[in-house]
């Protein structure tokens, strides 16, 4: 049984309001049963130090990504990782974090690859539970494990493959990356370590619209009328064609990702999570530099 | 000693095997106990501009003094970041009451030695030994004729 949508005229003006709660909504609706919170941080220790009552945590590298293979992980080893946080088919999983829902929209992105049917971000994330004066703990949750079914990971329709991204050069492609990796003078973001591409610049005719314009101060989302004026303006998204983002790794892009798909109701976006840490570092494609999209090159 | 040899100080061996003498998930909760040991800035800190370490992803800053010829180090980093208060408070403790020859020779790639490398993000795990490179640099500079 799924909960209650959270009826909040601040969300109603949303593409699919059902993607989003409150903080308010958490708090009413807190340990009842179907609902699971869980916490998706970009710091690994942030959890134990203290997590909304009764969440459970996932942490994006050690969980849900293989531990061998590039890849997430698979039917099976998603079953078994939701299981035994107490998650069921049918659960209603709220998911927050830090760095306005940075990892925890990529943690969404992952359950959708499985079409896992009612996720949703909690709005502001752990920033804004926390600024409210809201009750933290550090009590291990009560979680009984569950037999969540195998279901086949579906990378067709939300996450875009290297080859997907060559065959939409020209058409609709976000980099949320900042402008110092867009253009080239650095190939991860200000103040992270120079890691992992061989190659800096973005992908040719890639729009740079970085993923945080569409956080407000408080880390919620920004209203529906300026989010669209961002992603029409910055990066030529009308709606009415295919959308593929990217980032380093995916992360920052399942954050575009989600204004795109569940907020503003574009009906086809995709994820490239190769990103920059594969493009960047691949044989003979295309890169530009400088601050502008650039050409299709002639194949 | 000849330049470039490395050694483990007592310190940082005796914290090493802490760590690996525990599970994996245990680690962490050590590392978390290092961040909540992190002590404050001492006073003549407080308002004073610090080397930022750029190799770390959350704001972490240190400074190094000489005390009698011994290095002391100082780190401050935020509460929401507790993996890399962690890592500094490591140092922080390890590195304390060292003469500056012993620090030099603290092998740059400790921080893999702790045990930590599939519970943590390497690129965390590269925070940290930027964090003793800087340390490095600057008891270099500050012993400097």
């Amino acid at each position: 049984m799924p909960l209650p949508v959270d009826p909040s005229p601040r969300h109603a003006e949303y593409a699919h309001p059902e993607r989003l709660v409150s903080t308010e909504w958490l708090a009413e609706y807190l340990g009842t049963p179907g609902l699971v919170v869980v916490e998706s941080d970009e710091d690994v220790l942030l959890y134990e130090t203290g997590h909304i009552p009764g969440a459970v945590k996932i942490d994006w590298h050690t969980e849900l990504n293989d531990p061998v293979t590039r890849d997430y992980v698979d039917g099976r080893g998603f079953a078994e990782l939701v299981s035994a946080k107490g998650i069921s088919r049918d659960s209603t999983v709220v998911i927050y974090g830090d760095k306005s829902n940075w990892w925890a929209a990529y943690a969404l992105w992952v359950f959708t690859l499985f079409g896992h049917e009612d996720v949703r971000l909690l709005d502001g994330g752990r920033g804004k539970w926390e600024a409210e004066g809201r009750p933290f703990t550090t009590d291990a949750p009560e979680v009984t494990a569950t037999d969540y079914p195998v279901v086949d990971r579906d990378d067709r329709t939300v996450r875009a493959f290297k080859d997907d991204v060559i065959a939409a050069l020209g058409k609709p492609l976000i980099d949320v990356r900042s402008p110092e990796e867009y253009t080239g003078l650095r190939t991860t973001a200000p103040a992270y370590p120079e890691e992992g591409a061989l190659r800096a610049g973005h992908i040719p005719t890639a729009q740079n619209v970085p993923w945080a314009k569409a956080a407000a101060e408080d880390g919620t989302f920004k209203p529906r009328a300026e989010l669209e004026a961002i992603y029409r303006d910055g990066a030529g998204i009308r709606g009415d064609e295919p959308v593929i983002a990217y980032c380093r790794i995916g992360e920052r892009s399942s954050h575009t990702w989600f204004v795109l798909a569940h907020l503003l109701g574009v009906p086809d976006v995709r994820n490239y999570d190769g990103s920059w840490t594969e493009w960047g570092s691949a044989v003979q494609v295309p890169i530009v530099r400088g601050a502008e999209p650039g050409e299709v090159p002639a194949r | 000693m000849t330049t470039g040899d490395t050694a483990l100080p007592a310190s940082l061996t005796e914290i090493r095997d802490e760590f690996l003498a525990l599970e994996e998930k245990d680690r962490l909760l050590l590392l978390l106990e290092f961040a909540n040991e992190l002590p404050e800035l001492p006073e003549h800190l407080r308002d004073v501009p610090m080397e930022r370490v750029e190799e770390c992803q959350a704001p972490v800053f240190i400074d190094v003094e000489l005390p009698d010829g011994v290095v002391e180090l100082h780190a401050t980093a935020p509460r929401e970041a507790p993996t890399t208060r962690g890592f500094a408070s490591i140092l922080v403790q390890g590195l304390a009451g060292l003469s500056p020859a012993e620090v030099l020779a603290v092998p740059g790639d400790f921080s893999h030695e702790l045990g930590l490398d599939r519970a943590v993000s390497l690129l965390r795990l590269r925070g940290m030994s930027g964090m003793l490179s800087r340390i490095k640099r600057q008891v270099t500079a500050k012993t400097a004729p």
